[in-house]
């Protein structure tokens, strides 16, 4: 009983998450992806992992909303009769893919077998903030990262050429 | 020591640095190289702690890794020479002598992790730099490039992530030691042999081989010069080859599933690769073909799943990154020379560009495998390591397209550096020294592997020695 | 390990592998670009997904956080530099069609 929240919260991301590939406009189809992270961001939460949680509420509801809204709006806007002509062609290509995912689930969810026996946890758990002594490789290459995002902006978002 | 690169990159933003920043660059790939080089400084430097950190349970350098990191340290230094010549604009410069370093930073960690998960940190590090450089002079065609690329590669790291999501759940970690302890005692069956699978296919992705190589030509052929030489020199072969070895030699161990996925898939890019490169006009989609057909021998020699035949492929690992950065720098040479990249258009060219032409000879003959050229033995290793193992129409498919591209290039080769001049092209001089330097240095490792081929196997069959004990299963 | 944690997990797996079926099918038929990142980003949801998932199910929640972190922080890179191609390819060609990325053949 505890865990039909659970179907509902997953549930409620697999629609969302539909929601964001079929909208006709984009900026729904980016707040769809908005709620389907909110969605997420719950399930994780529910599921022992709340540090997660808000890093995913924070960064994909909120960052990557923001640099997807930003895209969409410098992309010119499409006429209502653009639109409509998009509307009936796309509905033929996007009009199985509903019924292709509840198709899957269905058949995984018959599918599923009975959990089998697993290794015991590690010992190590508990506070995570002790896990960061065991992934500083992963930090490192984080903080690389950055500096290349920090040249990508460099390179693709100024204009030192006067085109 | 990837930190070290990384605290290179001092930033400072004054103009009298920014135009130093490709010297920087040069200098430290010379300091790298030679530290790799050097026995004595080799290790030293990596089981000390630097700030508190320790690195010796993160990083590890074993013979496959060294072989990686000193061709990333050539590869690279090739790259920021050949972009002095090719990379007009001082801002731009910067730019990518500060890319192409951080990259060299992500090579270098990548294959240095000894954790699952990290590797996939570092693959991406490697991969979103890359989309950049691609795209630094934001041409359409390099646009277009980078994106098919982003979306093909960030695909796969999903993929891999799935598969590494599998696995922590089989064995509770992600450290190669003890995921592959783990994975000696559980079946494979289900789900791990699908994550195996999943992971193999999605470094193969990376890795531009048949049928996932949609994204490498045109990559390849559309991104700025310098650029090429880095991605067909070492990215695609790390992020794609080197993850493949290492998860089979020392995760995964060499199951008869995964056998047969690497051989298949390895020789079908064998004999895609060459075909599709006998069709093209543009000498870099060429190239790029050349390449797949090339990592397909290494992927080959891989499944094998023996001594000689890991040795092979890493011998071949490094010659081609020897051989076809010098190729892509001549490609840049003649491109940036006569303005065109049209291979039906050129001819003569070896009167006007005479070390272009002449290294370009030793590139091509390298990679098709003539004696007494590097490229020759390392092919030998792997044909003998095929037929020794019982594989023997696998090795025959080898010869023959070996003998198919061989055949083609000296056609190539003839017809674009030795036949006429076309009248348009009489006024074309020899490139810029920026592409001369790297070209002779390639051609001079090529050469000198090749002659000194006792001394080369001897120490690519030695190398690979410590973590080989894990292959004969 | 309670078979209550097991039994959530394969249903999230299930919702897993809908999700990254949904993610390739838009990234496969879209035909703008802007929703093939969508498409991209569905993919990197189901993974954070699954990796959360696992972490409950050997109740080591604090590897897979850590985990998972950090594949939100790589994706924000990679998404955000897909848009400037994006951005900058609109800017080429006025359109975010993908037909404009046909160019390449051979």
């Amino acid at each position: 009983m505890t865990w039909s929240l659970d179907i509902v919260l997953l549930m409620a991301l697999a629609v969302t998450a539909l929601w964001a590939v079929m909208a006709t406009r984009l900026i729904y189809a980016a707040l769809g992806l908005a709620f389907a992270s909110i969605a997420l961001a719950v399930v994780m939460f529910r599921m022992g992992s709340p540090y997660a949680a808000v890093i995913e509420l924070s960064v994909c509801a909120g960052l990557i909303t923001a640099i997807f809204i930003s895209v969409i709006s410098l992309a010119k806007h499409e006429t209502v009769a653009e639109i409509e002509s998009r509307m009936k062609r796309r509905w033929k290509k996007y009009a199985p893919l509903p019924l292709v995912a509840a198709a899957v689930g269905v058949a995984l969810s018959l599918v599923a077998k009975h959990p089998r026996s697993m290794p015991q946890p590690l010992a190590e758990t508990d506070v995570r903030k002790v896990f960061w002594h065991m992934r500083q490789a992963d930090l490192i290459g984080q903080i690389i990262i950055v500096l290349v995002g920090a040249f990508g902006i460099v390179v693709l978002f100024k204009s030192w050429r006067k085109k | 020591m990837p930190f070290l690169v990384v605290l290179v990159l001092n930033l400072v933003n004054t103009p009298g640095v920014r135009r130093a920043a490709t010297g920087v660059g040069i200098a430290w790939t010379l300091v790298q190289l030679t530290w790799l080089l050097v026995p004595q400084t080799r290790f030293t430097a990596l089981d000390s702690g630097i700030l508190g950190i320790d690195f010796g349970s993160l990083f590890a350098v074993d013979g496959l890794s060294l072989v990686l990191l000193i061709s990333a340290s050539l590869v690279g230094l090739v790259t920021l020479i050949s972009g002095l010549a090719t990379v007009p604009d001082p801002k731009a410069r910067f730019s990518f002598a500060n890319l192409v370093l951080l990259i060299l930073a992500g090579l270098n960690g990548l294959v240095m992790v000894r954790d699952l998960f990290s590797l996939y940190v570092y693959i991406e590090v490697v991969a979103v730099a890359s989309f950049i450089l691609i795209s630094l002079d934001r041409d359409k065609l390099a646009l277009e490039g980078a994106f098919k690329y982003l979306v093909l590669s960030a695909s796969a790291s999903m993929l891999m992530l799935l598969s590494i999501a599998a696995i922590l759940l089989v064995s509770g970690s992600t450290s190669f030691v003890t995921v592959h302890s783990i994975l000696q005692q559980v079946p494979h069956r289900g789900l791990v042999a699908a994550a195996m699978a999943l992971f193999v296919v999605a470094a193969f992705i990376k890795g531009g081989l048949v049928p996932f190589h949609g994204w490498l030509p045109d990559a390849y052929s559309s991104a700025p010069l310098s650029v090429s030489v880095l991605l067909a020199g070492i990215v695609t072969k790390t992020a794609g080859v080197y993850t493949a070895m290492r998860i089979v030699t020392s995760v995964f161990g060499f199951t008869p599933m995964i056998r047969s996925l690497v051989l298949f898939i390895g020789t079908v890019s064998i004999i895609f690769g060459a075909l599709a490169a006998l069709n093209q006009k543009d000498f870099r989609r060429m190239l790029a073909y050349s390449s797949i057909s090339q990592m397909g021998y290494i992927i080959v020699a891989l499944g094998c799943g023996t001594f000689y035949g890991l040795a092979g492929a890493l011998f071949h690992l490094f010659n081609h990154a020897v051989s076809k950065s010098q190729l892509f720098v001549n490609a840049a040479a003649v491109e940036q020379q006569t303005g065109s990249r049209d291979m039906t258009k050129l001819g003569g060219l070896a009167s006007r560009m005479p070390v272009t032409g002449g290294t370009s000879v030793v590139a091509l003959l390298s990679i098709a495998g003539i004696p007494p050229l590097a490229g020759f033995w390392s092919k030998l290793v792997i044909i003998i390591a095929l037929w020794q193992s019982g594989h023997h129409n696998y090795a025959l498919i080898a010869v023959v397209a070996s003998t198919i591209t061989l055949g083609y290039f000296l056609l190539l080769q003839r017809r674009m550096f030795f036949g006429k001049t076309p009248p348009e092209l009489e006024g074309i001089r020899e490139a810029r020294t920026g592409l001369l330097v790297p070209a002779v240095l390639l051609s001079a490792v090529a050469i000198a592997l090749g002659i000194a081929f006792p001394v080369a196997i001897n120490w690519f069959v030695r190398l690979p020695s410590d973590i080989l004990n894990m292959v004969a299963h | 390990m309670s078979g209550a944690n097991l039994h959530l997990l394969w249903t999230a797996g299930a919702f897993v592998v809908m999700l990254l079926v949904i993610g390739f099918y838009c990234i496969l038929v879209s035909r703008n670009l802007i929703r093939i990142l969508i498409g991209l980003e569905i993919l990197a949801k189901a993974i954070t997904l699954s990796i959360i998932a696992v972490g409950y199910a050997t109740k080591n929640t604090a590897l897979s956080q850590a985990l998972a972190i950090t594949v939100i922080i790589i994706e924000v890179f990679v998404i955000a530099i897909a848009a400037g191609l994006v951005i900058n390819i609109y800017q080429k060609h006025d359109s975010l069609s993908t037909e404009n990325l046909e160019n390449l053949k051979g």
